[in-house]
């Protein structure tokens, strides 16, 4: 039983990394095919390295996310203090409600009806060209605000509300008992919140897709050139992205365990 | 005291001016488009017309849910294997687990055309070892295996987490009480695994019904999905953005009519696992 279940595990892995895998080895062909192996090269990588298009999408993309994270992140966790503190239960729920709806709805949905708002305004004020960097922006904090949301509700309903109470007993301003009280122990949810909009931001490909107009993004990019034949540049610029990520995600897994170790050492202390 | 409640409810407002405006306004934008005409003219004709669309819904409903049972089937097992493994593997397996999810979904799907295409991976090791080679790609199966390659960690994680955090004295309760493997899963840990179960469903389902990528990869030209008519009409132009949006519309009902059953199906508060 011991055996098949690491088995189980093991062919699922397989599975999950086996095209990740193909796509690294012909990232590196020397020949343009990308089902038979001419020898050796990285003029792909190369090439990339020239490649402006390439480039500036990468930073519209980091500007974005960037921008986006931290928009949603301030906003968010202003909502989530302030949906708490609404006491009647109706309005609550359809606050709720209404914050899930981006979560919920197929990417395309949202996608669309983004869109259609920017045009129909766009035509209003008189503009022949609505969609592009602003755009695209509002479309991203839109959908990464449920996320901050929901990771900073879970942690102010477990901060003790006497203690916001007694800072202000105390003489604090509501502002100061804020941030002298509850940030420190929302502080990891708001974390939590900034690293899911960044990265959600940074991977959005659909929603972009009908909102950036001529802004456009990494993704939007790949998408173009995965239309045309397929050839090995984007398995390069693939490769480059999973690297990325992977080191990013090793990265945070060896400084979260070390913290936990100082934490539980400091405890025992 | 009043004061401080009245002054923390003011500080959501932003936010919700802010879904006021580009949640709600554009979904109402949307009917509108789907009820009127180019002229802008009331007319139900976009949506009487959808009949023309049955067979696009019908298709993408049908490979969606069998995205979504291959996914469970196959995620389920892994996401129990994982909890019996000591915490630090747990750990390593979640990572290795979420890093594909990082990666975006277009390049997860465009790699497998080297594996499937018609001269590719397996193609020609089928061919040299004597046997012919096989349709893989543009076909129903590639489309559907692009669905469960790119969304299984949507499936595998909610129930991990459900599952990992089982308390452990209730499984302990079962074995004292006389329950063996079966009854001990089919009593304990199924039903309390459930809230995972039904979010990696929705996670899976959503995304699968309205993709418009991985079927033009790997489904070929043939297979229009409810997603590839949208796109398609989208990029016709501004005339043709009311029947887009009438489609929109029914996709987007149809999608809320299947959460809310499946919300029927977890009794517990919170209604499924946010990842």
């Amino acid at each position: 039983m011991k055996i098949l279940s690491k088995l189980y595990i093991a062919l699922i892995i397989l599975f999950l990394y086996a095209p990740v895998a193909v796509m690294i080895v012909f990232s590196f062909n020397s020949s343009s095919s990308v089902w038979v192996m001419g020898g050796f090269s990285t003029r792909w990588y190369e090439g990339l390295a020239n490649d402006t298009t390439m480039l500036t999408a990468l930073e519209h993309t980091l500007i974005v996310a960037v921008l986006s994270a931290v928009i949603s992140t301030v906003l968010g966790t202003a909502a989530a203090v302030g949906v708490t503190a609404i006491r009647n239960r109706i309005s609550k729920k359809v606050v709720m409600s209404v914050t899930q709806i981006p979560m919920m709805n197929a990417d395309i949905v949202t996608g669309i009806s983004l869109m259609l708002l920017f045009i129909f305004f766009g035509k209003l004020i008189g503009l022949n060209e609505s969609l592009g960097f602003v755009t695209v922006l509002i479309a991203h904090i839109t959908f990464n605000l449920p996320y901050v949301i929901l990771s900073v509700i879970p942690k102010l309903r477990q901060t003790d509300s006497h203690l916001a109470e007694a800072a202000l007993d105390l003489g604090c301003t509501p502002l100061k008992a804020f941030f002298k009280v509850i940030l420190p122990s929302i502080s990891t949810g708001i974390v939590t919140g900034f690293i899911m909009a960044f990265t959600l931001s940074l991977d959005d490909f659909v929603i972009s897709y009908f909102t950036c107009g001529h802004y456009q993004t990494l993704p939007i990019v790949i998408y173009n050139m995965t239309k045309k034949s397929v050839t090995p540049d984007t398995y390069a610029l693939s490769t480059l992205i999973f690297i990325t990520v992977f080191v990013l995600m090793v990265l945070y897994n060896v400084l979260q365990t070390k913290s936990e170790k100082k934490r539980t050492e400091t405890v025992r202390v | 005291m009043n004061k401080k409640t009245f002054g923390n409810k003011l500080v959501a407002s932003p936010y919700i001016v802010w879904s006021a405006i580009f949640i709600v306004v554009p979904l109402i934008i949307m009917v509108y488009f789907a009820l009127t005409d180019e002229s802008g003219a009331f007319t139900l004709a976009n949506l009487s017309g959808l009949g023309l669309y049955k067979k696009a819904f019908g298709i993408s409903i049908l490979y969606a849910v069998a995205a979504t049972l291959i996914t469970l089937i196959l995620a389920y097992p892994m996401a129990y294997f994982m909890t019996k493994l000591n915490v630090s593997s747990q750990r390593m397996l979640f990572m290795i687990v979420m890093i594909p999810m990082w990666m975006n979904f277009l390049i997860r799907t465009y790699s497998w055309i080297t594996i499937l295409a018609n001269t590719g991976l397996i193609n020609t090791f089928l061919t040299n070892i004597g046997l012919k080679p096989l349709k893989l790609i543009n076909t129903p199966g590639a489309v559907i295996l692009g669905m469960v390659y790119d969304f299984i960690p949507y499936m595998i994680l909610p129930i991990y987490s459900v599952m990992s955090k089982l308390d452990k004295s209730l499984l302990e309760a079962a074995e004292d009480l006389g329950s063996n493997s079966f009854t001990k899963f089919k009593k304990v840990i199924f039903p309390l695994s459930r809230p995972g179960v039904i979010s990696g469903i929705t996670m899976v389902f959503v995304p699968s019904v309205s993709t418009f990528y991985i079927s033009q990869k790997l489904g070929g030209n043939k297979t229009m999905l409810i997603g590839d008519t949208i796109e398609y009409f989208f990029n016709l132009g501004p005339s043709y953005y009311n029947i887009a949006s009438a489609i929109s519309l029914v996709l987007m009902v149809m999608i809320l009519i299947c959460l809310f059953v499946m919300n029927r199906f977890t009794d517990d508060e919170d209604g499924g696992v946010l990842m």
